[in-house]
């Protein structure tokens, strides 16, 4: 965990001005209170492209304060360059301390993963989201979403899931895996692998959704049952791997295949790189690794 | 049939035409057309062609309106006037009480022959396999080779698909029988099959109204001949 | 007798002060088929839609006997009401087979999708459902997987009759079903469509221009002409003898083969 720093000159207290982040809180006060429902929201031009996370970092803009500290993860990983810039950009803005720590940190802005160590009372998940509507590709006209969510008329919904299993003998959905939340709304969790949506629920920690391109905010609170739609006879299943993790041995986290060489070889191992490093100091050791202290590796 | 009250009773029934499509022009057809039908007998309606003996039958049926006058049937839940009853008074009694052997077939395309017979019969709620033998019986009866009964009507000759039409109008047991030259286009065998059916009915207490052209047919089936002529309308030369 | 299932009365549609229809009244009974007959732009789909409650009418009423009963003015009904009618109790057959399928979903979710919208969710059940649905409109059950698009005109026609019929409505609207079919695609149809109807004791409101239609399938026709019934009847009666200067004419210009 790095210390807080005093921010850059010249900028609001992360980067968005007084005004913005009192009309973010509103929108997400509401989303709070209704979870699961997509609450629009003006969202402004951020200093980086749509897709890179603009709708989360409004989100984070919002309810950061300078006591918070920060984890910026991109599919699991503290290291990449989304998340690496979206850290130094906050660093930078609002001077808050920032960690690749998920015990350490206050505030975790993720794309597309939510972390293996369970979160707890207190923390902040803020997820980036491409596309809010679960509905979307099924039924094109806004107008018409807005109303099947209003009535909840989600008979549509299942015809998708249908559809996989006449096609597939299964469900063959494996990330942006539909919820229903409260056993009310039908919400897109953004591009999490399935894998993770059995942690949303009943989480102690406040889930956000924010998605930049298309100005809606949306949110789980705290303890919100987040069931994943399924059939009675196909019921949902969390993703399993075959393998343990190549480094840290881990049976129960979510795995990237990583190829390794030219010939084919490949290996598997944890996106969560905090939560793959934390094992690895504690003594677990992965086949790649053998029992070689990492110390004497290098 | 110690009946008093008639299964039909026609009262001062008038009917004209008016024809738009040629300036109003107004056809009169028949006016103070009265008679009655009682159950067992079966009573022929005489008279010229044009003289408007179809004409009454299909007042009687339904599908020619009336301008005056009052047509009672006597039906299993009460009497109804046709002249003046709602469309769904006269469904349902020509689905419980009237039958119509037309002189054409007129069904959906693609039904099977059998099918097409039993449908009055089923539409009466009667057990499917007993409607099936009856039909069956009919068809044997008005000699329908029964290679044809599991094919649709349409492409049959005239008088097979005119036997079809018999079958189909005897299959129900109703109290009104109504017969629009059922005999038209069948040869010797096949009228006297249908002569049997018509005495059968008449046997079983139905009462028929019907138009016979073959006068050998009319005089064995008929109890009474009605002359229609007497119901003309005088058209006064114009 | 028990209430109609659906009661016209007055009913009257003003686009500005252009005439939908005007004055429109009728009961229809459970099993009861009506045809509405006449040429486009005499208000016909103008009335389908105000029977339907898609459309407020300018004045007059719809009642429709709710399946518990009660009797409800469909201009009252809540939008979500009305759309919880039309995945249960009543049925929508479109001409264009486009308009009333998903095109992109194969036949079994199209049939199955009513079902999941009232709550279905075992997958087994609802393709068994699906399977006997599509024997019932012989589709061949084998053809379960494919999507509409690979179907021909008859037999889209054919599953969005299975698509409406699988809840067990009780009122099905039908705009033109047998439009733009091949005449012997149009009778196999029909005879289906009479079938169904006599098993399942159905009342269809049937938007036609095709008075053979209406014939094979209706039993009361009400003839319209520039917004306005201008003779209603016993099928076999405005079509043997019809009354009225328009219907004369309707009638005479029937093509016979």
């Amino acid at each position: 965990m790095t210390a807080p720093i005093k921010p850059a000159e010249g900028y609001a207290f992360a980067y968005l001005d007084e005004q913005t982040k009192r009309m973010i809180r509103r929108a997400i006060l509401k989303a709070v209170a209704i979870p699961g429902h997509q609450v629009p929201f003006a969202a402004r031009d951020m200093p980086m492209p749509y897709g890179w996370g603009t709708g989360g970092i409004q989100v984070t803009a919002a309810i950061l304060g300078p006591a918070d500290v920060l984890k910026v993860i991109d599919q699991g990983a503290d290291d990449t360059t989304n998340a690496v810039s979206i850290r130094a950009f906050f660093q930078k803005t609002a001077g808050v301390a920032v960690t690749t720590r998920t015990s350490e940190a206050t505030v975790v802005q993720t794309r597309h993963r939510i972390p293996e160590k369970p979160l707890v009372a207190g923390q902040t998940l803020v997820y980036q989201v491409p596309i809010p509507e679960p509905l979307r590709f099924l039924e094109p006209r806004e107008t018409e979403t807005r109303v099947m969510h209003a009535l909840a008329d989600y008979g549509l919904m299942h015809v998708k899931l249908y559809e996989d299993i006449a096609t597939h003998g299964h469900i063959a959905k494996t990330y942006a895996y539909p919820v229903k939340v409260e056993g009310r709304y039908v919400m897109d969790p953004s591009p999490i692998p399935k894998f993770d949506n059995p942690k949303m629920h009943m989480s102690p920690a406040l889930q956000l959704f924010g998605a930049g391109r298309e100005k809606r905010i949306y949110a789980l609170p705290p303890f919100t049952r987040v069931a994943s739609l399924d059939f009675e006879d196909h019921p949902f299943e969390r993703t399993r791997f075959e393998a343990p993790c190549a480094l840290c041995g881990a049976t129960d986290a979510y795995l990237d295949e990583v190829v390794i060489d030219d010939r084919g070889g490949r290996m598997f191992v944890c996106s969560d790189t905090d939560h793959c490093e934390t094992r690895r100091q504690e003594g677990h050791r992965g086949a790649l690794l053998g029992d070689i202290p990492e110390e004497a590796r290098s | 049939m110690n009946r008093i009250d008639p299964i039909l009773r026609v009262e001062e029934v008038a009917k004209s035409f008016t024809m738009h499509l040629r300036g109003g022009l107004s056809i009169p057809v028949v006016e103070h057309v009265a008679f009655e039908v009682h159950a067992g007998e079966c009573v022929v309606l005489g008279g010229p062609s044009g003289a408007g003996k179809s004409s009454i039958l299909k007042m009687v049926w339904g599908n020619y309106g009336v301008d005056r006058g009052r047509i009672a049937v006597d039906g299993v839940s009460g009497v109804t006037d046709v002249a003046t009853a709602a469309p769904r008074e006269v469904l349902a009694l020509r689905r419980s009480t009237m039958g119509y052997v037309s002189q054409f077939l007129r069904v959906v395309p693609r039904v099977a022959t059998l099918d097409v017979v039993m449908e009055p019969a089923l539409a009466q709620g009667l057990d499917p396999a007993e409607a099936k033998r009856r039909a069956e019986g009919l068809l044997s009866r008005l000699n329908v080779p029964e290679r044809l009964w599991s094919l649709p009507p349409a492409t049959f000759s005239g008088g097979e698909q005119q036997r079809v039409n018999i079958a189909r109008g005897m299959i129900a047991e109703v109290r009104l029988l109504l017969l629009d030259e059922p005999t038209a286009s069948l040869d010797a065998a096949n009228r006297a099959a249908v002569v049997d059916l018509i005495e059968a009915k008449k046997a079983a207490g139905t009462a028929l109204l019907g138009i016979f052209h073959d006068i050998d047919v009319r005089d064995r089936v008929a109890t009474r001949i009605v002359d229609v002529t007497g119901f003309a309308t005088r058209r006064d030369a114009a | 007798m028990t209430a109609p299932l659906l009661e016209a009365r007055g009913l009257t549609k003003w686009y500005g002060d252009r005439l939908g229809c005007r004055d429109v009244a009728f009961d229809i009974h459970e099993g009861e088929v009506l045809a509405i007959v006449g040429e486009s732009g005499s208000g016909k789909s103008t009335l389908l839609s105000l029977l339907s409650g898609q459309l407020a009418p300018t004045s007059g009423s719809v009642a429709y006997r709710m399946r518990d009963g009660a009797i409800r003015d469909l201009v009252s009904l809540s939008e979500a009401e009305r759309r919880f009618l039309f995945r249960t109790d009543w049925g929508f057959v479109h001409q264009d087979a486009a308009k009333g399928l998903r095109m992109g979903v194969s036949a079994g979710g199209n049939v199955g999708e009513r079902l999941m919208a009232v709550g279905a969710r075992h997958y087994g059940d609802i393709r068994a459902k699906a399977e006997d649905w599509l024997e019932r409109v012989e589709i061949e059950v084998g053809r379960i997987d494919e999507k509409p698009t690979a179907y021909s005109g008859g037999m889209r026609q054919r599953l969005q009759i299975a698509r409406n019929l699988v809840t067990a409505p009780r009122l099905v609207f039908m705009d033109e079903p047998t439009g733009g079919l091949d005449v012997s695609v149009q009778a196999r149809l029909l005879d289906l469509l009479r079938r169904l109807v006599a098993d399942m004791g159905l009342a269809v409101i049937v938007v036609t221009h095709d008075l053979a239609v209406a014939r094979l399938l209706s039993d009361r026709i009400m003839v319209m002409r520039r917004g306005r019934v201008i003779e209603a009847g016993l099928t076999d009666r405005v079509l043997d003898d019809p009354r009225e200067a328009y219907t004369q004419l309707l009638v005479s210009s029937i093509l016979q083969p």
